[in-house]
């Protein structure tokens, strides 16, 4: 067994520093690695480009570090939740690349799997488009898009083990599997650290030769967005 | 005149059992709501679930598990979860069967804009443009007009593309209509809405064949 378990975050994060890429595992708020950000808030990095589906809100997720103003360029495909980050686009602070979500999690995907490009219908014939090469298919025009490159992949995954073999829960799973591997290092925060051969192989979300470094996370909020609920009859 | 129930009730008809569907966010996600209880149909949500279920009960939310719209949900029997990759492989790979979405303005060809308006509204496109370019079966929810009173069926998009020539059917608050090479064909129209008021409110070529019946919702 090779042992990626590493003590707490500051370990997890030794090598991050400013001006790197980083990538974010999340839907919303939903599964996001909540210690790593906390971290990053901490050491107050600046110049970072990330990736992440979503921008978080104000004052959680990746918001917190969009308050330190330590992002300079977001890739995402949705930000509508977020404020202040609204604000630093609109101000032209804050570069922004939106890319259809597809997309996004298929440029994390096709690094993991060491796909250098590949060509997607989404986009064709809009400004995500422009200045992009086609072709066509069949009859049909595509975009060719690239495999993200980026320094650190931050990963947020319910079950994991010393090995580095993860099972995510719910719908928190999302594009977390999609950015294992997909950068030069991955970190992963589990809820449960659960001692190697405890885990069943067969249930295995993703094997740990995906993963770099894995440590427990020491608090977990997971923060609900949208609390919506139905009334007993 | 319908009302975004109206509006999602007559769309619930168009779903028919054996279906996979993915809802956008607004009136598409009201469509749930009024699907026949004999047909079975499953609700795929792009952020990772097959099977969606209604809200859960109070005190039974759960941060694990949201559509994506990033409300809480609950999932039914035979409910699967997945990573997002394979969930666009679903949409981009053509097995989901529907897809209902909103729309700020439609074009007589099927070119969608509902992403951005410059300077405004930059919030992106999530799964959309993903859901517009590949599915087959695409209809558009939403008002015939804009809050200022302009009609939201044009000859020609004016704001930010989404797709181009992928929307098949829109239902309105006025009509149900179809999109022909040659504009929009006036297929049904709401009750109390006579065809001189949707001519009216249609900027885009409409074709009108004959009597245009009044839906049954």
């Amino acid at each position: 067994m090779i042992n990626k378990k590493v003590e707490n975050v500051a370990d997890a994060l030794k090598g991050v520093s400013d001006n790197m890429t980083f990538m974010f595992g999340g839907f919303g708020l939903s599964g996001i690695p909540e210690n790593a950000i906390a971290q990053l808030v901490k050491l107050n990095l600046k110049g970072l480009t990330c990736i992440s589906n979503n921008a978080g809100v104000d004052d959680f997720g990746l918001g917190l570090l969009l308050q330190q103003k330590q992002i300079k360029k977001m890739v995402s495909s949705y930000v509508g939740e977020n404020d202040e980050f609204e604000r630093q686009m609109l101000s032209g602070e804050l570069d922004v690349e939106l890319i259809p979500q597809g997309t996004l999690a298929e440029r994390c995907r096709a690094a993991q799997a060491g796909f250098p490009a590949f060509y997607t219908p989404a986009g064709y014939g809009t400004e995500v488009a422009e200045g992009k090469e086609v072709r066509e298919f069949d009859g049909k025009m595509h975009v060719l898009e690239y495999a993200f490159k980026a320094d650190f992949a931050f990963i947020k995954a319910w079950k994991g083990d010393a090995a580095g073999n993860l099972i995510f829960k719910g719908t928190a799973r999302n594009f977390n599997p999609n950015m294992c591997g997909a950068a030069k290092i991955t970190v992963v925060e589990v809820e449960e650290l659960l001692p190697v051969g405890t885990l069943d192989p067969n249930e295995i979300h993703i094997p740990g030769i995906f993963v770099q470094r894995i440590f427990k996370g020491a608090h977990f909020e997971k923060r609900i967005e949208q609390r919506t609920v139905r009334q007993k009859a | 005149m319908l009302d975004k129930n109206g509006i999602a009730k007559r769309i619930a008809q168009e779903v028919k059992d054996g279906y996979y569907v993915n809802l956008g966010i607004g009136i598409p996600t009201l469509v749930a709501n009024f699907v026949r209880d004999d047909i079975e149909v499953e609700f795929q949500s792009e952020n990772g679930v097959l099977g969606m279920g209604p809200f859960p009960f109070e005190g039974e939310e759960d941060a694990d598990i949201i559509n994506a719209g990033k409300q809480t949900i609950t999932t039914l029997p035979g409910a699967s979860f997945f990573d997002s990759a394979m969930s666009f492989s679903m949409i981009r790979g053509q097995h989901v069967d529907l897809t209902i979405l909103g729309a700020m303005e439609v074009s007589e060809n099927g070119d969608i804009a509902n992403w951005k308006i410059p300077g405004k509204m930059v919030k992106g496109m999530g799964g959309a443009m993903d859901l517009v370019a590949s599915a087959e079966n695409i209809i558009v929810a939403m008002m015939h007009t804009n809050r200022a009173g302009a009609s939201k069926l044009l000859k020609k998009c004016s704001l930010p593309l989404t797709g181009v020539g992928c929307v098949k059917k829109i239902v309105t608050n006025m009509a149900v209509l179809e999109v022909t090479p040659k504009g929009f064909e006036l297929l049904e129209r709401a009750p109390g809405v006579s065809v001189d008021d949707i001519i009216k409110a249609t900027e885009g070529d409409l074709i009108i064949k004959a009597e245009v019946p009044e839906m049954s919702i």
